[in-house]
């Protein structure tokens, strides 16, 4: 046998030696793109003209924010919270349906950029910026929500640890306000990771402006980097420790967020599954939401090249993954209402699937649970249509199970006099909408003034920037590397973009 | 109406790839030089050690960092709950033993204060930002953002001669070798 397999790998070789087929890794880069052609690219994005498709996108989704955020808070406190639907029941609504949607979209952006980064998934390195501008404008968006739920917006300060002018301060064991502190931190450590990791192409985009305002405001922004191994040296030390603070800051955040609900004795949201259930969730509709902004932006920009449809696949899979967690949480919730005995429990769950909301029940399991399903298959994964259609239906769905949670349950608390259908407000609609609007004016500035992808790591990720990558030639494994046949037939599928 | 005078700054060379700097750079380390730096448009791991680079202190400031974030929240949360203004809510204790609802705050606290001395400290070690750069003025400096890799060795090196570094660095396999000259005002 060992004869046989020498002769067909290398018949060069001393006639005891063995040399087995290794299977290569799917490259990161495909089509031997230059260090030069990834500046070019990334770059190009910022320096030319924007295709019609971005002003096509981002003047309706402008007026969207103008109007829907702009108008409709203005419009709110001059009239008064009572302009929602919010009702003497679902106190919440809404607004904190919202609120929560757009903090779990952020959860992705983190993921990518510091687990990736420490389980060294080196894949992230295309993606990891996108990524974490949604973090950042998902965050926003999200913030808006609760300040104005206050009710009194310019009582908002009372949330800050500072002492009110009976003396009186903040209740530390609220988890209201634990929540305050996760999002601000959340927010602030994922600004600093998001403006550390552009540094260095704040830079190279610097080097490429001509005199004027443009290379001055780089020039500020890239604080004067040089690309000096000293700095790379601490660079990638920070870069390690913000990942490390990062990753249990994200499991934090979703989990204090969950606390708003597991912490009160409402049946239906006191369990405790929800931390992660919620962390699950949140990572599951966040790489949704990255896959729906980066398609496009791959396809229209012609970045096929460094985010190829291995990175598609492996989001998938992860949607996958997490979708089925988010599915198992959903029946356990259901099972540990049956089993606890727990009569409340049991009824607040009954009613959640066959009371007058059954229509967001369905279209939650359905969005969340069997849509992701046809990740099984690899034609799905690799069809861009159909990737879209379900991260499409995950971010709906993620929306109908903040709704399912938050409305189902209050509608029906402790007091049946109290039970009313609960329907939302022009204004919620409004307020909404316009968050959409301006999430996605934002990421479209995004892309025409800041590098969309981290241009260092990605040339990074090549393989001949490995240091030792000469010394390679010569190995004992040398010429036993076979190209890995699905890569060769992906590569041939986006060769045209 | 000032004039101006040159000062030289130092040798600067190109390299052809990232394997050729990581050879070069264990040369220039074994020569002895200690005023010099790698320049690269992404991080070449194992360049540290290639340039006889000890580990990041940085770490050490990040601890005390998230130290001073861990107590400022248990104060702040002890002090305002338990010392100042009891609340009685919730059936919780107000005394130390209502500690467990502090941890939230002290993890987030801790986070946040290691995350900005993680910043802080890597600029001040790193001691940017800073406006300009003598190698600025170099004429393929641009390309260290784009595909270029270069060594640099500074005329303040005590191993440093304007006949002798040059003949070395082209020795070790540097291209394009440029004498890097700052402007000074004469004053």
């Amino acid at each position: 046998m060992a004869d046989t397999a020498t002769k067909t790998t290398s018949e060069a070789s001393a006639p005891r030696e063995v040399k087995l087929p290794v299977l290569e890794r799917e490259k990161l880069v495909l089509n031997k793109r230059s260090y030069h052609w990834i500046t070019e690219r990334v770059c190009g994005i910022i320096e030319n003209k924007q295709p019609a498709i971005w002003w096509a996108l981002f003047i309706p989704s402008l007026i969207m924010a103008v109007v829907g955020v702009g108008g409709g808070l203005i419009y709110l406190v001059t009239t008064g919270v009572g302009v929602w639907g919010n009702t003497n029941r679902v106190m919440w609504g809404w607004p904190i349906v919202n609120f929560v949607f757009w903090i779990g979209i952020g959860h992705a952006g983190t993921l990518i950029s510091a687990i990736l980064f420490l389980t060294r998934q080196n894949w992230r390195t295309s993606i990891n910026r996108a990524a974490e501008a949604m973090t950042i404008f998902a965050v926003i968006c999200a913030g808006i929500f609760p300040a104005f739920h206050v009710g009194r917006v310019w009582m908002a300060w009372y949330l800050a640890p500072i002492p009110n002018a009976n003396a009186i301060w903040q209740n530390f064991k609220s988890p209201l306000l634990w929540d305050v502190f996760a999002v601000s931190t959340y927010f602030s450590i994922s600004l600093v990771f998001w403006f550390l990791g552009m540094v260095p192409d704040l830079a190279t985009i610097r080097d490429r402006c001509k005199r004027g305002l443009k290379k001055v405001l780089y020039g500020i922004f890239s604080l004067g980097w040089r690309g000096s191994n000293r700095h790379w040296s601490h660079y990638e030390m920070t870069y390690l420790i913000l990942a490390a603070l990062s990753t249990p800051l994200v499991l934090s955040v979703h989990s204090v967020v969950s606390f708003d609900f597991a912490t009160s004795i409402v049946p239906g949201w006191h369990t405790t599954i929800f931390p992660p259930y919620f962390v699950a969730g949140a990572i599951f509709g966040g790489f949704a939401m990255v896959l729906t902004i980066m398609i496009p932006a791959r396809f229209f920009y012609g970045l096929g090249d460094m985010i190829t449809m291995k990175h598609i696949d492996n989001m998938a899979k992860i949607i996958l993954l997490t979708g089925t967690i988010v599915g198992y949480a959903y029946l356990m919730e259901l099972f540990v209402a049956f089993y606890s005995g727990a009569k409340y429990e049991m009824a607040a769950f009954t009613y959640r699937i066959t009371g007058p909301y059954w229509w967001a029940y369905v279209a939650m399991m359905s969005c969340n649970v069997l849509s992701p399903q046809l990740f099984w298959f690899k034609w799905c994964r690799e069809n861009l249509w159909v990737v879209m259609g379900v991260c499409m239906a995950v971010n709906a769905g993620m929306w109908f199970e903040r709704f399912v949670i938050i409305v189902t349950t209050l509608a029906r608390d402790f007091m049946p006099a109290n039970w009313k259908y609960y329907n939302a407000s022009w204004v919620d609609m409004g307020l909404f909408l316009g968050t959409i609007g301006l999430f996605t004016a934002l990421f479209l500035l995004f892309l025409r003034f800041l590098p969309c992808i981290n241009i260092a790591e990605v040339k990074w990720a090549k393989e001949e920037s490995d240091a030792h990558y000469d010394d390679k030639k010569g190995h004992p494994d040398e010429g036993t590397v076979v190209e890995s046949a699905y890569q060769h037939e992906l590569e041939k599928g986006t060769a045209e973009v | 109406m000032s004039t101006s005078v040159k000062r030289v700054y130092g040798y600067l060379a190109e390299f052809e790839s990232a394997s050729a700097l990581y050879k070069a750079a264990e040369k220039v380390r074994d020569a002895g030089y200690q005023k010099w730096d790698c320049y690269t448009p992404y991080p070449v791991h194992g360049l540290d050690g290639a340039m006889g680079l000890k580990r990041s202190i940085l770490p050490y400031f990040v601890f005390f960092g998230g130290l001073t974030g861990l107590v400022t929240a248990f104060l702040l949360a002890y002090v305002t709950q338990v010392g100042i203004y009891p609340t009685l809510v919730q059936g919780k204790p107000a005394n130390i033993f209502t500690i467990p609802a502090f941890f939230p705050v002290m993890f987030e606290l801790t986070v946040l204060f290691s995350g900005f001395t993680a910043l802080f400290a890597c600029l001040g070690l790193c001691q940017l930002p800073r406006w300009n750069h003598p190698l600025f003025a170099s004429r393929q400096f641009h390309r260290v953002t784009d595909d270029g890799f270069f060594i640099g060795i500074e005329a303040r090196d005590p191993g440093f001669s304007a006949e002798g570094t040059r003949g070395f660095l082209s020795e070790i396999g540097g291209d394009n070798i440029e004498l890097v000259e700052e402007d000074e005002k004469a004053s």
